[in-house]
């Protein structure tokens, strides 16, 4: 059944997202007579992510996972920089592009309470995108449903059925699901698990990669968990207000970070076993305001190794090792 | 001897369908200057369980016990007056949402002196005085100025730490936190746990942590009570249960772990949900989605037995000659 729902869209490896040098700026005014401020939420952002693979970003709150995944999938324009989506540009100005792209490009939230309607059962909510982008009739619909549910490991009689009847895990199901019933090519999950049980989010995990497999599918993944991240993620790109600090293969970036931002956060991770906790070298204070963020490297005013250069010299992002990374010391801090 | 003792403690509550019993028998002790972890996921009771030591179970709910002592107290058997005289005072409670534990109408200042205003008294400059000490303790920078502050104007590991201020103000014996640092970022919750830890053994206060989060009870607690379904399952110090479970749930809830799974492609997920509430199965609680079930299993609730240091709700367990 499941073959029959969704043919493989493009092959393994065409370029899903290009993005370049992206960015996201919200002007706000602080009042009569204090004039304007700028956020930088994202700014200069550069990657390329292909169908079949995961990139994960990660960063505390206030980094700009989300404004990233707000201006990936459509929600809002970039200021600055190019965005391509399967190689076409969805900010050209050709509406009908951005529309077709659009169905590209579906998303996961975080809150699987918050994100289904409880009003509207499961069936008319997995069909909705199905009424609003194809010409598809009822009983098409219908069995595109079904089928979907059965994808996601739900049962028939799950169709009838509103939100409320069902538990934190099953309602991410549905949520994703519902995601893909427009065979997207694209998935940005904003934190898919976090607010789920350990043993539903290895279920939920472990559906996710199989889907992935089967649909071919591209996965921006934020979360703040790094040892999901770990798990599921080919390609890391870890944020810190705004700007890209460290970005390559997971292995890497897990064994042997070159950024004191990266190292600042596995260590920070609680581990069950104890052999693999590191020297917990805690990172002071807390993130600094984006409307105010520090002149030099952003996080030279938490970084454990910072000299008198990293509070003037803006460090840019360089290969070392295998990966980028936007540190002026990176080959003396090895980890 | 045990600072809190609970011996059979069940809360059950009235609801339309009938009484349902979201905490059944549950056993813990907990020593001076001990850190208990309490894991278990959601439904399992945890909150609930804390919540009747505080005595901050809902209307609609019935909390028996066989024995609630705290420091030679039986808490079963004490008015609410004398009640409230060791809640917020020997025995006080920091929660997770610390954005929403907060009030939104009142100062940071006029929170902290509440709680030292009820139970020990002083003048306003001493209550000042000391809340400023407090805010210091537990790292706020500029103190002084902090106290005239509104919770929106600070951040959430802000707030947690004026919550855990507020807490530890008339310096309890026994600090229970309940999910302390889940809405947390990771550096923050690390900060926060160092924080915790540094009170408890400055103070030699016992620490209950209640948490989902396996690391970090593996990296604070001494001992460890794992939940499941209103039961405490297994029951052992920290460090050998985390390396050889007994019960088939706590060996089923490591191995889901994405950090025990490195280089596999699945995770070895446990199959089916908690129970609800209304729904407990027959026999042992997690009989329908354990791997080594078995006949007996099916036919009793089992007792919580004695095994290596500690005690396991399971007829058989894991590593037993």
């Amino acid at each position: 059944m499941v073959a029959a729902l969704a043919p493989k869209t493009g092959a393994a490896g065409d370029v899903v997202i290009e993005a370049v040098d992206l960015k996201r700026h919200y002007d706000i005014r602080r009042g009569l007579f204090r004039g304007h401020a700028t956020v930088r939420a994202v700014d200069g952002i550069s990657f390329v992510l292909a169908a079949g693979r995961t990139l994960a970003i990660v960063g505390e709150s206030g980094s700009g996972k989300s404004t990233l995944a707000r201006v990936v999938t459509l929600i809002e324009p970039p200021s600055g920089g190019t965005l391509k989506l399967m190689g076409r540009e969805p900010f050209s100005g050709d509406a009908t592009a951005q529309r077709e792209l659009r169905r590209a490009v579906q998303m996961v939230f975080q809150d699987p309470y918050g994100s289904l309607n409880p009003r509207r059962k499961v069936g008319a909510i997995l069909e909705e995108p199905l009424i609003i982008n194809t010409p598809m009739k009822a009983a098409e619909r219908r069995k595109r449903a079904l089928a979907m549910l059965a994808a996601v490991n739900l049962r028939p009689e799950h169709y009838n059925r509103y939100p409320h009847m069902f538990s934190g895990g099953q309602r991410q199901r549905i949520a994703i699901a519902r995601a893909l019933m427009l065979n997207p090519r694209l998935v940005v999950a904003d934190e898919p698990v976090s607010a789920l049980d350990i043993s539903i989010q290895a279920q939920v995990l472990n559906l996710m990669m199989d889907l992935q497999e089967q649909f071919n599918l591209a996965y921006l993944f934020i979360s703040h968990d790094l040892s999901v991240v770990r798990h599921i993620a080919n390609d890391v790109l870890v944020m810190y207000l705004g700007r890209p600090v460290e970005h390559g293969p997971k292995e890497l970036l897990f064994t042997q970070p070159r950024h004191p931002y990266t190292m600042a956060l596995l260590a920070a991770t609680p581990r069950v076993d104890p052999g693999q906790r590191i020297d917990p070298q805690i990172v002071k204070g807390e993130l600094p305001s984006p409307l105010n963020p520090p002149k030099g490297c952003a996080f030279h005013t938490r970084c454990p190794f910072a000299q008198d250069r990293c509070k003037v010299d803006v460090p840019a992002l360089r290969t070392v090792d295998g990966r980028l990374t936007a540190c002026h010391f990176a080959e003396q801090i090895a980890g | 001897m045990a600072l809190l003792e609970i011996k059979n403690l069940s809360v059950a509550f009235a609801t339309h369908g009938g009484e349902v019993r979201a905490v059944e028998g549950v056993d813990l002790t907990v020593d001076e200057g001990q850190v208990l972890g309490i894991v278990g996921e959601s439904g399992s009771g945890k909150s609930v369980s804390s919540l009747a030591v505080m005595g901050l179970v809902a209307a609609n709910g019935r909390v028996t016990a066989d024995r609630m002592s705290f420091a030679g107290h039986d808490l079963m058997k004490l008015g609410p007056r004398q009640r409230r005289g060791i809640t917020g005072r020997d025995v006080a409670m920091i929660f997770q949402e610390p954005m929403t534990s907060l009030n939104p109408c009142f100062t940071v200042g006029f929170q902290l002196t509440e709680g030292l205003r009820t139970h020990l008294g002083g003048s306003r400059q001493e209550l000042r005085r000391r809340a400023v000490e407090l805010l210091d303790q537990v790292g706020i920078p500029d103190p002084d100025t902090r106290l005239g502050a509104f919770p929106h104007q600070l951040s959430g590991g802000m707030c947690q730490r004026v919550m855990i201020a507020m807490a530890i103000a008339c310096n309890p014996r026994l600090l229970i936190a309940d999910e302390p640092t889940t809405a947390l970022d990771v550096t923050i919750q690390r900060q926060i746990l160092e924080l915790l830890l540094d009170l408890q053994r400055k103070r030699g206060m016992a620490l209950i942590l209640i948490t989902h989060n396996m690391g970090v009870v593996a990296e604070t607690a001494h001992r460890v009570a794992v939940m499941y379904a209103g039961q405490v399952v297994e029951e052992r110090p920290a460090a050998e249960l985390f390396r050889h479970p007994r019960h088939p749930y706590t060996a089923a809830l490591l191995e889901a772990l994405p950090e025990r799974s490195a280089g596999q492609r699945r995770l070895p997920a446990i199959p089916g949900m908690v129970p609800g509430l209304g729904d407990r199965p027959e026999g042992c609680l997690f009989n329908p989605r354990c791997g080594r079930v078995r006949d007996v299993c099916r036919a009793a609730r089992p007792p919580l037995l004695p095994t290596d240091g500690g005690a396991v709700r399971c007829l058989l367990p894991l590593g037993a000659a």
